[in-house]
């Protein structure tokens, strides 16, 4: 019997100017014991449709056209108080965020007791037992110690289970994963959606699962549709969704993803749409300063570093507790070379790059770029003439550009700040900028929250070559955006790298991507450097038991039959 | 915990005596006192006589610690104008101002919170907008200018309630108080509501924004699609939440509705200590005016470390040490 069954629902949110239609004519079915993943870009209203199901729309949306029905009965259009009780108990939802989908102030056990209570009329001591069991179930080991625990005393990983757990608490028929390992590590991710699968076979529960990511639908669902601007394009199983795509959309979108098998020139972009966005390479490298790379001695020789942070403040020496954040870190970095880190989260890989970048202090090691300390220069003049040379790119484009300042205030910034040009010039050189990064010199006047978050890379690229750097430690540089976006900026770095001769510092999690950019790759595990190695031979061969059940959990997709799809496209 | 609190009251102290330090070489400039204590057919002598006897002649400094000496022992002085211990005037007065600043302190939380809980959940409806544009009066008209129009509305016009003193009031030991009696209850609601208008109000905004805010938190959403009724949502979930940061501010507001229960005792001509302030400011009483200041800046001390005892009890993220979050 059909669980969930959704018919041409149209979602609209009316604004002051116009009505935007966030979902059209999307349908879709879901079947006990099934998991239907629910794929497509940000702003293709995926998420919109599970909020849709359970009636959580945010104001003023609401739905214009179409059923949805559970287990035959119609359930849009019921009145608060209906849906309140179809809410947890037939249709529960799994949020993105662990970190803060958890009631920061609540026990374990007193979040899992209410939701417990709230459905089902049991006692407080059968609804603990209840809890104790779901804990267990959803593989949080200790379930008796944990159940008293507050949400912070969690990883990020146990934290989702937490959050599986209180969806399952009302023993639902159909649950709505919203990204649901989105925020988690490789291993962490892989685990959770495992333990998703399990569930789904075990209790019969029809799930929909939402994601951006391919690799994940590959891996975890039964039947698969792409949404594409609120419309679903394509639909089916999901063996033959990615085997043998028939819309160019799908096509497109699945060629976009790094692949860790196979080393191309470029990434392929996402041609559907028309979303392609020129970048001026050319126009940047004709007035870049010519960099001779001298190819004989490495640029950056990172020697034994080593970062403790203070866990406890303590008056007397011995009071005081440190955490090792990275622990004698030793690498060279080759001039022209993009070199890569790779790590779970909480390895020390960004704390490396704060330290070269002379954010944080070295504790202890060395560290020389083109001959000369650099990790404890007290020389003003010397400091700022290195920190001329090395220029950052952060993951998070919405944080890293103050909202307050106008976009060519951005750029100029750093111009201003090293003294490189006075007056007209500097604002001649950021529209230059803007329009090679392919924003377009009208940018200029905006500011940072009138562009989508590829757009506000773009800008952070810019202000990064403001300076004519050598060096760009890029942090994590595509890992909040989709993946056609992602195809846009990495090609970007690229350039970047053939054209100017640029040296990076490339730090990510995602394995495909470290690929297909970098030609040496380090892995990272609790402070230390696992293993260093070409990036081909890491992938082709891994040397240590750490980096070869990295490259075995991330999730891939069924390359067969992808391969032509990317000589196509 | 413990270290924390020893920590905590080591720099109360500290505060304590810089107040105590500022308010005595302020004294100089609010005139002489001597003035006021001798009649007409004053001599020099006279005059340089009383200075030496009260210690007058020396530098503040040394007169701080005089009085500083003096406090340890309990000792707050003899004030100058009635010839008695402070201490005992101060005892007198105290009640007065304390069930003035409870009652207005109580009814600006309850109401405060309730009223911000009600307009954050009915964003929409005509009440809460009514009574945000209500609010908007409480917090920009001035603290006398509110207790003189309800003197003129309900004492004046309506003649309902008195518009000033305390009415009757019951001893109980030494604590004189006006809860029970009709006319001494009758006589707080006025200058009850005249000091906490302005904290209510300001509770009730902050009440409200903040528990927008949370209601737009995940987990919020997530006790909704756990399907939660709305009542534990919002009145376990959203509230406990909310009040993190609100508890600050309110402490803060506690303090100063003690201290500016002055304008509102001077309005109605309360029998409390801020009264008894005023008039010591006019005769110069040095011992009055501070032990007045040192029992208010113990008040403010003693409510912030409340305050933050409370933030250890409401959110467990601050009682576990660094290591295990």
């Amino acid at each position: 019997m059909t669980l969930l069954d959704i018919k041409d629902l149209t979602v609209e949110f009316p604004t002051r100017r116009k009505i935007f239609r966030a979902v059209n004519h999307a349908s879709l079915v879901v079947e006990p014991g099934q998991i239907h993943g629910l794929v497509g870009e940000s702003g293709a209203g995926k998420s919109t449709i599970g909020a849709a199901v359970l009636g959580l729309l945010e104001r003023p949306g609401h739905i214009t056209a179409g059923v949805i029905s559970f287990k035959g009965d119609q359930i849009s259009g019921l009145d608060d108080e209906a849906m309140r009780k179809l809410r947890g108990r037939s249709i529960s939802m799994i949020f993105q965020d662990p970190l803060t989908s958890l009631n920061p102030l609540f026990t374990v056990k007193e979040q899992l007791v209410e939701t417990i209570q709230a459905h089902h009329d049991v006692s407080e001591g059968e609804a603990t037992k209840r809890a104790r069991d779901l804990i267990d179930r959803v593989g949080i080991p200790d379930p008796d110690t944990r159940l008293n625990q507050y949400p912070h005393q969690f990883s990020g990983g146990m934290r989702q289970r937490v959050v599986i757990a209180l969806a399952l608490c009302s023993d639902p028929d159909v649950i709505i994963a919203d990204e649901p390992t989105t925020a988690l590590d490789v291993a962490v991710q892989a685990q959770i959606l495992d333990l998703i699968k399990e569930l789904a076979r075990e209790r019969q529960v029809g799930v929909i699962l939402v994601t951006h990511d391919m690799g994940v639908i590959a891996e975890t669902t039964d039947l698969v549709t792409v949404m594409y601007d609120g419309e679903p394009v394509e639909s089916g199983p999901t063996h033959e969704i990615m085997g043998n795509p028939q819309h160019p959309y799908t096509k497109s979108l699945i060629a976009a993803v790094p692949r860790p098998t196979l080393k191309l020139h470029r990434f392929p972009q996402i041609s559907y749409g028309g979303r392609e966005t020129r970048f001026a390479i050319e126009d940047l490298a004709r007035n870049w300063p010519k960099t001779d790379n001298d190819m004989s001695k490495p640029l950056f020789q990172i020697e034994g570093i080593t970062k403790r942070f203070l866990l406890r403040k303590g008056l007397l020496p011995w009071d005081r507790e440190f955490f090792t954040a990275v622990d004698s870190v030793s690498f060279d970095i080759r001039p022209g070379e993009v070199f890569g880190v790779v790590g779970e989260s909480g390895s020390g890989k960004s704390t490396v790059a704060r330290m070269i970048s002379g954010l944080y202090d070295v504790d202890e090691g060395r560290i020389t770029f083109d001959g000369q300390v650099v990790s404890d220069l007290s020389d003003k003049a010397a400091l700022n003439a290195y920190r001329q040379e090395i220029q950052m790119i952060f993951q998070d484009p919405y944080s890293s550009l103050n909202p307050r300042m106008r976009v060519d205030d951005i750029v100029a910034e750093p111009i201003r700040h090293h003294r490189l040009l006075e007056g007209n010039a500097i604002d001649k050189r950021v529209r230059e900028l803007l329009d090679q990064v392919g924003l377009g010199a009208e940018a200029a006047v905006k500011y940072p929250h009138e562009f989508s978050g590829g757009q506000r890379q773009r800008i952070s690229i810019a202000r990064a070559l403001a300076t004519q750097p050598r060096f760009l430690i890029c942090d994590e540089p595509t890992s909040a955006l989709d993946v056609s976006i992602q195809a846009q900026i990495l090609n970007i770095l690229k350039d970047l790298q053939e054209h100017l001769g640029l040296t990076m510092l490339f730090i990510s999690h995602d394995l495909p991507v470290v690929r297909q950019m970098c030609d040496r790759v380090a892995v990272m595990k609790g402070g230390k450097i696992a293993e260093i190695q070409q990036t081909d031979d890491l992938f082709a061969n891994p040397q240590t038991e750490y980096a070869r059940e990295l490259l075995e959990l991330m999730p891939k997709l069924d390359d067969l039959s992808t391969e032509n799809l990317v000589a196509e496209s | 915990m413990l270290a924390y609190i020893i920590r905590r009251v080591f720099q109360s102290v500290i505060v304590l005596l810089v107040v105590g330090l500022v308010a005595f070489s302020m004294f100089r400039f609010v005139g002489d006192p001597i003035d006021n204590m001798l009649g007409q057919e004053r001599t020099q002598a006279d005059i340089d006589r009383l200075r030496t006897e009260l210690g007058l002649d020396k530098p503040f400094p040394v007169q701080y610690f005089k009085f500083l000496q003096g406090a340890v022992e309990g000792n707050f002085g003899v004030s100058y104008r009635q010839g008695r211990p402070v201490s005992t005037i101060i005892a007198e007065r105290a009640p007065a101002t304390l069930e003035l600043a409870a009652v207005s302190g109580f009814l600006a939380i309850t109401l405060g919170i309730a009223l911000g809980v009600f307009t954050a959940i009915r964003r929409q409806g005509f009440a809460a907008n009514a009574i945000m544009t209500v609010s908007l009066i409480g917090v920009s008209l001035p603290t006398f200018l509110i207790g003189i129009l309800l003197i003129y509305i309900f004492s004046v016009e309506l003649d309902l309630l008195p518009s000033f003193g305390r009415g009757e009031t019951v001893k109980i030991g030494n604590w004189s108080t006006g809860f029970l009696t009709a006319s001494g209850l009758k006589a707080l609601i006025l200058p009850a509501i005249t000091l906490g208008l302005y904290q209510m109000t300001l509770i009730m905004r902050l009440v409200r924004s903040e528990m927008l805010e949370v209601l737009r938190a995940d987990y919020v959403r997530f006790a909704r699609a756990r399907g939660l009724t709305d009542r534990v949502i919002n009145f376990r979930h959203a509230l406990k939440n909310t009040l993190v940061p609100v508890i600050t501010v309110t402490g803060l507001q506690l303090g100063s509705i003690i201290a500016f229960a002055i304008i509102t005792e001077t309005v109605f001509q309360w029998p409390g200590v801020g009264l008894l302030f005023i008039n010591a400011i006019q005769f110069v009483d040095i011992p009055v005016m501070a032990a007045y200041l040192m029992l208010i800046s113990v008040m403010f001390v003693s409510i912030n470390l409340i305050v933050d005892l409370l933030y250890y009890a409401i959110d467990p993220r601050l009682r576990i040490d660094g290591r295990t979050a």
